[in-house]
């Protein structure tokens, strides 16, 4: 019996995933941050809508762009808002400037090594940090040592993002060492007393989360989800969903869904913050 | 009935055999066209710079901007400077040659004319096993515990460096050179060495002084081979050197080599972007590079070492 039973179901998986084929296919390219979350929403998805198939591809924020405006994807995930000559170009093709959906929320984290006694910094500390005008721990209350700064390679969006947003479009000190992945920066950062890094703060295990403040004068918040919900955390960006026009049909849908209970229930699974 | 035996010698047409040697030689050929191709296409990717074509957000990129001292390229102000990512490849190189070739040659020496019958064949095997090792296991050791290791004896600032990455990196060079070496020494007639026995000298004079002058050219296109395959790396640098494009004469320095550029930033690049050109046109460096150390190689190993073995 239980095998008939499985054999049926299996079978039964086969016949959905034909007839997903055949239905509607829903296709979502950019940023990295996302895809991971939008792989997950996509599973759980398809696993209740079964005439649709959502394909889910990244490459970058700026990726999904040029094939939103290439008309190559329906829906383009991104971590940073549209700038206004990608706006335009999407306005020459399709007479359209693009809806933005804020899909959910990511905080970047600042990890400093367990052993280190700086406790909290302010974002123009970090700002001095990395971009090399600070280079000692005793600057900002530490003990007396060189500061080692790890980062993103210069291809991923929390390059970007936290140069545009902590360094205020100044470039990066090239004293800091890029490794690809979060992973291997909260690594590094982990066995490096001296070390300082940043990233996505879904990875943040071992390694102690630096308190950021907005200024001097104002108070210290953690990265915890709490702080990024009520935008008190200074480093939050939101993370975006693009469709060329009002979405209908099963990309309406799968937004609506994803915008749902259920589908900012996974975000949270994910590691990142939901928006509502 | 002909009573000559001309018939029976000319070879005779054999339909299997005829389409059987062309399509080897179709294999052959195939294999160096793609070479050929993918050198073109790479050229092509990086024209634009040469033709004063590449654009980025602030105007043309020309190649003189490629020759900067400064690898800023996702910037409001971009830098595309390779002159920080050449010296950062010759620094890991250097450091792994340095490393490699002593242990290499050396070992080669001991296999060719001192080991036990028993242990040569634990030896060899064993080292040329090595040349197949996963670059990105020897890279995700140095990352783990090598640069821990190392940061822990010598107390230095940066915990990935370049002398990290050089020392990971002498692992991958130590069974080319250790196998091209070998057969140079391999290749030394059994008579120069009955010779130096004759008039005396021992084993260790036999092969300091006979057997491995004799292999010179050759151990040298082992290392050239040796250097070919630091330079290209990637994964191993990529994982174990910091990748902070420095300008600074440190071997203690974190470093970015060019290979480890490609891999890291080729993935996400704007396609026809200056950013994407400049990494092709760090890519034709590195071919013309490792094809110009090939090409000296083989030509020292057949040019002469060949020709001094026949005594020519």
């Amino acid at each position: 019996m239980k095998k008939t039973g499985l054999i049926l179901s299996s079978l039964a998986l086969c016949a959905a995933a034909v007839i997903g084929y055949a239905g509607n296919v829903v296709t979502i390219k950019g940023s990295d941050t996302i895809v991971i979350l939008a792989q997950r929403w996509a599973e759980k998805y398809m696993g209740a809508h079964a005439g649709t198939t959502i394909q889910v591809t990244g490459g970058g924020s700026g990726v999904g762009i040029s094939a939103l405006i290439n008309g190559t994807t329906d829906i383009c995930s991104s971590s940073r808002p549209m700038k206004t000559s990608e706006r335009d170009k999407l306005k020459q093709r399709f007479n359209s400037l693009g809806v933005e959906t804020k899909v959910a929320k990511d905080g970047l984290s600042v990890y400093v090594n367990a052993t280190n006694g700086v406790k909290e910094l302010t974002l123009d500390q970090m700002k001095k940090i990395f971009t090399n005008e600070i280079t000692n721990w005793n600057q900002v209350g530490g003990k007396d040592a060189k500061i080692v700064v790890y980062g993103r390679e210069n291809s991923s969006g929390t390059y970007v993002y936290f140069r545009d947003f902590v360094l205020g479009g100044k470039d990066y000190s090239p004293l800091m060492q890029t490794l690809p992945g979060t992973a291997a920066v909260v690594n590094a950062v982990a066995k490096d007393p001296l070390a300082i890094g940043f990233g996505g703060a879904a990875y943040a295990k071992g390694i102690n989360q630096i308190l950021v403040k907005k200024d001097a004068a104002s108070q210290a918040f953690a990265p915890t989800a709490e702080n990024v919900k009520n935008n008190v955390y200074p480093i939050t960006r939101y993370l975006y969903f693009y469709t060329r026009s009002a979405p209908t049909g099963s990309i309406k849908a799968f937004i609506d869904w994803v915008l749902s209970a259920e589908g900012q229930a996974i975000i949270t699974e994910v590691g990142y913050f939901p928006v509502k | 009935m002909s009573n000559t035996t001309q018939p029976v010698l000319k070879a005779r047409f054999r339909l299997d055999e005829f389409l059987f040697e062309k399509s080897i030689a179709t294999v052959a050929v195939i294999s160096c066209v793609f070479i050929v191709l993918i050198l073109l296409f790479v050229m092509r990717e990086s024209l634009p710079l040469f033709l004063g074509k590449a654009l980025d957000d602030i105007g043309p990129v020309k190649l003189s901007r490629v020759f900067d001292f400064s690898w800023i390229p996702v910037s409001n102000n971009p830098h595309y400077g390779i002159i920080p990512l050449f010296v950062g490849s010759a620094k890991v190189t250097f450091i792994a040659i340095f490393i490699a070739a002593p242990i290499a040659i050396l070992a080669a020496l001991y296999t060719t004319s001192f080991a036990p019958k028993w242990s040569k064949e634990i030896l060899k095997p064993a080292i040329e096993i090595l040349a197949g090792f996963p670059s990105v296991v020897i890279g995700f050791f140095a990352l783990i515990v090598l640069a821990s290791l190392l940061k822990n004896i010598f107390g230095w600032q940066y915990r990935l460096n370049a002398l990290v990455g050089g020392v990971a990196l002498s692992i991958a060079a130590i069974p080319i050179i250790f196998t091209v070496s070998e057969d140079a020494l391999n290749a030394i007639p059994k008579t120069m060495v009955e010779a130096s026995y004759a008039l005396g000298a021992t084993r260790w004079e036999t092969a300091f002084f006979v057997l491995l002058p004799s292999a010179m050219p050759g151990i040298f296109a082992a290392l050239l081979l040796g250097i070919g395959r630091a330079f290209g790396e990637t994964m191993i640098v990529l994982m174990a050197t910091g990748n902070a494009a420095l300008l600074s004469p440190s071997l203690i320095d974190p470093v970015r080599t060019m290979s480890a550029t490609i891999g890291a930033e080729m993935a996400e690049v704007v396609f026809g972007d200056a950013h994407y050109n400049v990494l092709f046109f760090i890519g034709v460096c590195l071919f013309a590079f490792s094809f110009t150390l090939n090409a000296i190689a083989e030509l020292f190993v057949r040019g002469m070492l060949l020709k001094k073995m026949r005594g020519q």
